[in-house]
């Protein structure tokens, strides 16, 4: 078994073979002596939501096919360069809630004018004497006690389940910014230069021309939660495609230059980049901008995770293989 | 289908339940790190590749960008000690500084000692820049003073010497003063100077009168106001808490480059 499993993961990514047992998940077990590639699929006619009505009568309906497919869909440098960015990110985010915290504003250009933020979150002490949190954006503002400006009793913007440290302490929000900081850009670095080499940039990550002819059937069916099984969901669709490449050639790469902007040195050093974003305050800005399209991105992708089959897709990122989901299971999927 | 449903409704229950629980986990955790003493540690390397990659991608003499009379800030907001509770210092603010004198001394040839007048009669410099606060703000001015390499030309500091040390005179509700050190590549940088001027008035007693360093390609607290005493060192080991400036020793980077 375990030779079999690693003279695969030499040759192509979408290299299939298939094996049983199933992962032990919402599959059932192959029916003795028959052979497995006659049996009949499922009822085409089914009652949505009523799926344990179906698959009760075991003489009768079927089980779905029990041929499974398993690809081995995520190489090691990938594999572990996705886990370092799982971990950098939250703390990324959360020491940089903590930064944020040590001035409560943002604004455009070179300069922060304290009359003319962007943004700003504040506490205000009401006449009762208790205190309220306002964010004011673009000029209006809303009550956002107990969760910007004010909460828990304590005066302060982002609240203390998001930030890291919990406490007030800008020094070490820094310390573990800027060191996460590192480990992020030189995952970073090394995952490019990987994908690169390896071909897995133009093999399984950009779009191409037919995935681009069929962006709006995607665009319905993720709509719907119906997603791709057999031959469809042995590589990326379209839209996984365009996120992820616009996360790897956008975002992060957004973030990372503004969030260098804002260090005198480098902007002494590079002064072309300044101009990029038209000054240190904008990068700011567009740093804790690009920050909350990361955590978007993340939601988004966690959701899908957990909806696509949660376990399959999290041993797929743990040990490469993804178990193809077939016709039936698709319709099992639905949230 | 009502069990169907059930079933979905535990099942999201239990999950939104271990994600609560993990995320209590892992801010408990963090915050235990960030008291332990390896991870601190740990963290605390950084700084050392910051400045190298900095220094590495930095020509020597690289500058800070400079603006223009239109960019100042409307409003410059000072921060740290506005008026130190220092009755040494007040009594020289109150003479208008007459009396002050800048020491400058330590592992130098010429220990030297420079009266205002004497400073502004240097060659002097000036210069719009960003002043980039460690909190996230920045605020344009207009600083004129002295090049700090000026001086440390007149006083030649030895070869053993590696850092120069501003012993200011603001004290904290302590009582202990601020200072703060440069090395010799930031302090022989021609953007740092000694104002005494800022905005074209003589400096502020809010920003540090009567004079503050400038150094233009580090944050803000690199920026020692009430400047009293220069010192060349070898090591700023034994100065202060020994971390090389008061914020240092709050655990704040001592090279400030971002």
């Amino acid at each position: 078994m375990c030779l079999t499993l690693e003279r695969s993961k030499d040759k192509h990514l979408m290299d299939q073979r298939a094996i049983d047992p199933p992962l032990p998940e919402n599959n059932a077990e192959p029916i003795a002596g028959i052979d497995p590639v006659y049996l009949t699929p499922p009822p085409v006619e089914i009652p949505s939501g009523d799926l344990e009505n179906i698959v009760a009568p075991a003489d009768e309906a079927s089980p779905p096919s029990p041929v499974v497919e398993t690809i081995y869909r995520h190489r090691l440098p990938v594999r572990i360069g996705h886990w370092v960015n799982a971990i950098c990110l939250p703390i990324l985010v959360m020491s940089g809630l903590q930064i944020f915290n040590a001035h409560q504003a943002l604004y455009w250009g070179e300069r922060s004018d304290r009359d003319r933020p962007l943004l700003s979150i504040k506490s205000v002490k009401t006449e009762s004497g208790e205190f309220k949190g306002v964010t004011t954006i673009m000029g209006l503002s809303f009550d956002t006690t107990g969760v910007l400006g004010f909460s828990s009793g304590s005066v302060r913007g982002f609240p203390s389940w998001a930030t890291i440290p919990s406490g007030k302490w800008l020094a070490m929000g820094r310390q573990w910014h800027l060191f996460f900081a590192w480990v992020f850009v030189l995952n970073g670095v090394f995952f490019t230069l990987y994908s690169l080499a390896g071909r897995h940039f133009w093999r399984d990550l950009f779009p191409k021309v037919e995935d681009v002819r069929r962006i709006g059937r995607d665009l319905v069916n993720h709509l719907r939660f119906r997603h791709a099984g057999g031959e469809e969901a042995k590589r990326y669709n379209v839209l996984q495609k365009l996120a992820y490449t616009g996360v790897i050639f956008g975002l992060a790469p957004l973030i990372v230059l503004t969030g260098l902007i804002m260090s005198p040195a480098v902007d002494a050093a590079l002064p072309g980049l300044l101009g990029l974003f038209g000054g240190r305050q904008s990068a700011r800005t567009i740093h804790f901008l690009a920050c909350f399209a990361f955590i978007g991105f993340v939601a988004t992708h966690l959701f899908m995770v957990a909806t696509t089959g949660l376990r399959n897709n999290i041993g797929s990122m743990i040990t490469g293989w993804f178990r193809i989901p077939n016709d039936h299971e698709r319709e099992n999927e639905k949230p | 289908m009502r069990n169907h449903s059930g079933q979905g409704i535990g099942r999201r229950r239990l999950l939104v339940g271990m994600v609560q629980a993990a995320g209590l986990l892992f801010l408990t955790g963090c915050d235990n790190l960030s008291r332990s003493e390896w991870f601190t540690r740990l963290l605390g390397k950084t700084e050392v590749v910051t400045q190298r990659a900095q220094r590495l991608i930095s020509p020597k003499k690289a500058m800070a960008k400079e603006f223009i009379e239109a960019d100042l800030s409307p409003v410059f907001p000072p921060n740290g000690n506005r008026d130190p509770e220092n009755p040494d210092y007040q009594r020289m603010a109150n003479n208008g500084f007459a009396d002050w004198k800048l020491e400058v001394g330590g592992v130098v040839q010429q220990p030297m000692t420079f009266s205002l007048v004497e400073l502004r009669d240097l060659p002097s410099r000036t210069q719009i820049t960003r002043h980039d606060c460690v909190e996230g703000w920045s605020a344009i001015g207009k600083w004129k003073g002295a090049p700090l390499c000026q001086i440390l030309e007149r006083v030649q500091p030895l070869p053993s010497a590696r850092y120069v040390v501003f012993h200011c005179a603001d004290p904290d509700e302590d009582g202990t003063l601020y200072y703060e050190s440069l090395d010799f590549d930031d302090a022989f940088h021609p953007q740092t100077i000694l104002a005494y001027e800022m905005n074209d008035q003589a400096l502020p007693t809010a920003h540090g009168a009567p004079i503050r360093l400038r150094v233009e390609r580090q944050l803000g607290y690199k920026h020692a106001k009430y400047v009293m005493r220069i010192e060349v060192v070898e090591s700023f080991t034994s100065i202060g808490g020994g971390k090389g400036g008061y914020w240092e020793d709050e655990g704040y980077e001592w090279y400030a480059g971002i």
